[in-house]
């Protein structure tokens, strides 16, 4: 760190700049703006579509402040139920199939080539949004909650898999070579050696994912994958903002009471 | 520790009695949900369209290779859009995301209720996903990049703002107590007091953002949004398998750049 200079003359200490280099700050400074002005270039705006919208702002205002969950009640209720069985069932399913996954990618504990494969499938898992899982699945199964499980079950092995085979690689081995010692198999090794030191760590994170899987199976009935997503999409479609509004508050108020549950069980296991 | 007696030889247990039949009623009750959440999307489902899934995914995957590359050279006015999508709407959250974090901290707030207000605004942006952001822009201003810029900007706030806000509260009051103490008016307590500190903490959040950010404004383009999406929603409604693995491999591209540029620089904030 470069002393800040004190210059009597001009009699006040300034804050030393983020970057030393000034030849360094002005290129960022400069390509920022360049940047900007080149990114900004590429929106186009159609003023007279945004001045017609202006109308329907206030009318989804409107509709948050008078929400009307009574027209589309049965929708509502069959979609938040679909999207609650799927968030279980695809948590459950996920978490199962992500252990193999977790062993198969600790480099401490697996060969070479299953190492290889449980990193690549994790890796594709992990680059895809939910959503266009979603579409692979519909194609495969057709429309409807199976493929909104399957998506979700598929994105939680990459999650679970990927953080679960970081903790494994971080344990501590000794506990592992003393099992080892007393002739221990592979299983007796991995349940006793393993398991205990990333339970806690592996039941937080398969709470956090539940949570994150009650947010996403609320979206990905857009392409037909069951859930809430579907209702809300045609809600909107057909400019039924009240109604709309209705299903975003239900979820809100859903993912607020998963968030603190989820919250309060990961304190008490850590 | 809990032992039982078998033969008059002591036994160990790892639970009492009464902890093991606790366990195992957990576990009934957690399998009794599941078979009722599966039994209901199981209702919802046409098992006759599953019976062909393998042969359908087969027929895609068939369909999908070769990829037609000379495809890529139309997407590169869209991949450019995307990288505008998720870089504007960071700025755009990271702008609103520092009043309101500052509004939410408990050590910076002007009020509870001001807090309570602030941690609402961050919970709602938390739990709508930015697809549904983006199905409610589009119907309010239009198709466009604009609608993926507001959409994924109004997700991030509650992201940024809740890391931000933590930060804050964890920043060390002493030196905001030295300050007070030489008569320094409030703007400036936080502006030397805590801003320094919390300084690499919003660079984090930025970055960190920033690529979940790439890979949300890669499917925002499905419903309307602007970016690769647009051009993964028409090739995908004109059966176009060819061109959708074309793209699918733009984004993994992508999504592998954006992370190990966001891993580089967290690794040389800190």
């Amino acid at each position: 760190m470069t002393r800040p200079k004190h210059d009597p003359a001009a009699g006040r200490w300034r804050p030393p700049p983020l970057i030393p280099n000034p030849w360094w700050r002005w290129a960022l400074y400069l390509g920022t703006l360049g940047y900007l002005v080149l990114a900004f270039g590429t929106i186009d705006v159609d003023i007279q579509r945004v001045i017609r919208g202006m109308e329907r702002v206030q009318i989804l205002f409107a509709g948050f402040l008078q929400p009307d969950f009574v027209s589309r009640w049965s929708f509502i209720v069959e979609g938040i139920l679909e999207s609650v069985t799927m968030t279980v069932v695809a948590t459950a399913l996920g978490i199962v199939l992500s252990i193999p996954f977790a062993f198969g990618a600790a480099r401490n504990i697996a060969p070479l080539p299953v190492y290889l494969f449980c990193r690549s499938f994790i890796a594709v898992s992990r680059s895809f949004q939910e959503i266009v899982i979603a579409i692979f699945f519909v194609v495969m199964v057709g429309f409807g909650p199976l493929a909104g499980v399957l998506t979700l079950a598929f994105a939680t092995i990459g999650f679970l898999g990927k953080l679960l085979a970081e903790d494994i690689e971080d344990i501590d081995a000794r506990p592992l070579e003393a099992i080892r010692a007393t002739g221990a198999g592979w299983s007796k090794q991995m349940g006793f050696g393993v398991v205990p030191q990333i339970m806690p760590r592996f039941i937080g994170l398969s709470v956090y994912r539940l949570d994150i899987n009650f947010r996403e199976s609320s979206v990905i009935g857009i392409v037909g994958a069951g859930g809430i997503g579907g209702a809300l999409n045609t809600s909107i479609s057909r400019y039924e903002y009240s109604t709309t509004a209705a299903i975003i508050l239900v979820i809100v108020a859903l993912v607020f009471i998963t968030e603190y549950a989820s919250g309060i069980i990961r304190k008490r296991v850590q | 520790m809990p032992v039982s007696e078998r033969d008059g030889i002591p036994i160990w247990r790892k639970r009492t009695p009464r902890q093991a039949l606790l366990t195992w009623l957990a576990w009934i009750a957690g399998l009794v949900i599941l078979v009722i959440c599966f039994r209901f999307i199981s209702g919802q489902t046409l098992w006759f369209f599953v019976t062909d899934a393998p042969q359908q995914a087969a027929d895609l995957v068939d369909r999908m290779f070769p990829p037609r590359w000379e495809y890529a050279n139309r997407l590169w006015g869209a991949l450019w859009d995307t990288i505008n999508i998720a870089t504007l709407g960071t700025l755009m959250a990271l702008v609103i995301s520092v009043p309101v974090a500052f509004l939410a901290a408990r050590n910076t707030t002007p009020h509870p209720i001001v807090r309570g207000a602030a941690l609402f605004v961050i919970v709602f942006s938390r739990s709508v996903n930015s697809l549904i952001w983006a199905l409610l822009l589009v119907s309010i201003i239009g198709p466009g990049v604009l609608a993926g810029i507001l959409a994924i900007g109004l997700r991030s706030i509650g992201f940024c703002s809740k890391l931000l806000f933590e930060a804050i509260e964890e920043t060390d009051p002493r030196p905001m107590e030295a300050l007070e103490s030489t008569g320094a008016s409030g703007a400036q307590v936080t502006s030397y007091g805590i801003v320094p500190q919390v300084m690499p903490a919003f660079a984090g959040i930025s970055v960190y953002r920033w690529d979940i950010n790439i890979r949300e404004s890669t499917v925002v383009g499905l419903v309307g949004a602007g970016g690769i999406g647009l051009q993964l929603d028409a090739s995908i409604n004109s059966l176009a398998w060819d061109q959708v693995s074309v793209i699918f491999a733009l984004i993994v591209v992508l999504v592998i750049g954006s992370e190990w540029v966001s891993a580089k620089i967290r690794e040389a904030i800190r």
